[in-house]
């Protein structure tokens, strides 16, 4: 591994634009229904944020914002927001992923389907945020430390 | 779209790819292969596709450009035996 020279200035950019990225991957994930974008586009997004403080700032100051034990978590709360909603429909008497069958109440057809769609986003984009950063906390890890 | 502007990307793809395959540094390389993703992402945003060019330009300059540069600091050039 070659050296790392630490440098602020690289830091304090990271630092400055990290929030940004993070912003318009929740702006994405939320509009991804209705406008380019979407659950993977917004969720690969939120994903670079975090990547971007890992490599600016080392394994230290990365781990402040998203501890590596909870990446797995969240993947597996994404994968269980889109299969709950999926097969939630299919107890309530309709197929995969029919959104119109989701017990929300005060809502008509049109606005479940709306809705619906938009809890799919969100699943995907939690999934596909942390397994970006599962990926990069296994390379950097490397192999020899693994268990 | 006009013409000239994809006769540009078409020209930047090209000249990166190039840029990208024959030179000596590595971290060089990684910039061209990221500049390289982001025009052909403005090829798919002029063509029309736009989730398309999104996806590229999320995938292929922001996250493929990250994880090189981490195989790059994780490797060294010469071998140790």
């Amino acid at each position: 591994m070659r050296d790392r020279i630490d440098s602020p200035i690289v830091l304090l950019g990271c630092r400055l634009l990290s929030p940004y990225i993070m912003l318009f991957g929740f702006y994405v994930v939320i509009h991804g229904h209705y406008s380019p974008g979407g659950g993977f586009q917004g969720g690969a997004l939120l994903g670079a944020s975090f990547l971007l403080m890992r490599v600016a700032g080392g394994d230290e100051i990365g781990r402040l914002q998203l501890k590596e034990h909870l990446a797995k978590p969240l993947a597996i709360l994404g994968v269980a927001i889109y299969f709950g909603t999926g097969l939630l429909s299919i107890l309530l008497g309709g197929n995969f992923l029919d959104y119109s069958f989701l017990p929300i109440p005060g809502m008509d057809t049109e606005w479940l389907r709306y809705t619906g769609i938009l809890i799919i986003e969100v699943g995907i984009g939690l999934a596909v945020m942390a397994t970006f950063i599962m990926i990069y906390d296994n390379m950097a890890r490397g192999e020899e430390e693994d268990d | 779209m006009f013409w000239e502007v994809e006769l540009i990307i078409y020209i930047f793809i090209v000249l990166s790819a190039l840029l990208a395959l024959k030179v000596h540094d590595l971290l060089v390389a990684v910039v061209m292969m990221t500049v390289y993703s982001f025009s052909i992402a403005l090829l798919f945003v002029a063509m029309g596709a736009i989730d398309v060019g999104y996806t590229e330009a999320v995938i292929g300059a922001g996250i493929t450009g990250i994880l090189f540069i981490l195989v790059i600091y994780k490797t060294t050039r010469h071998t140790k035996d």
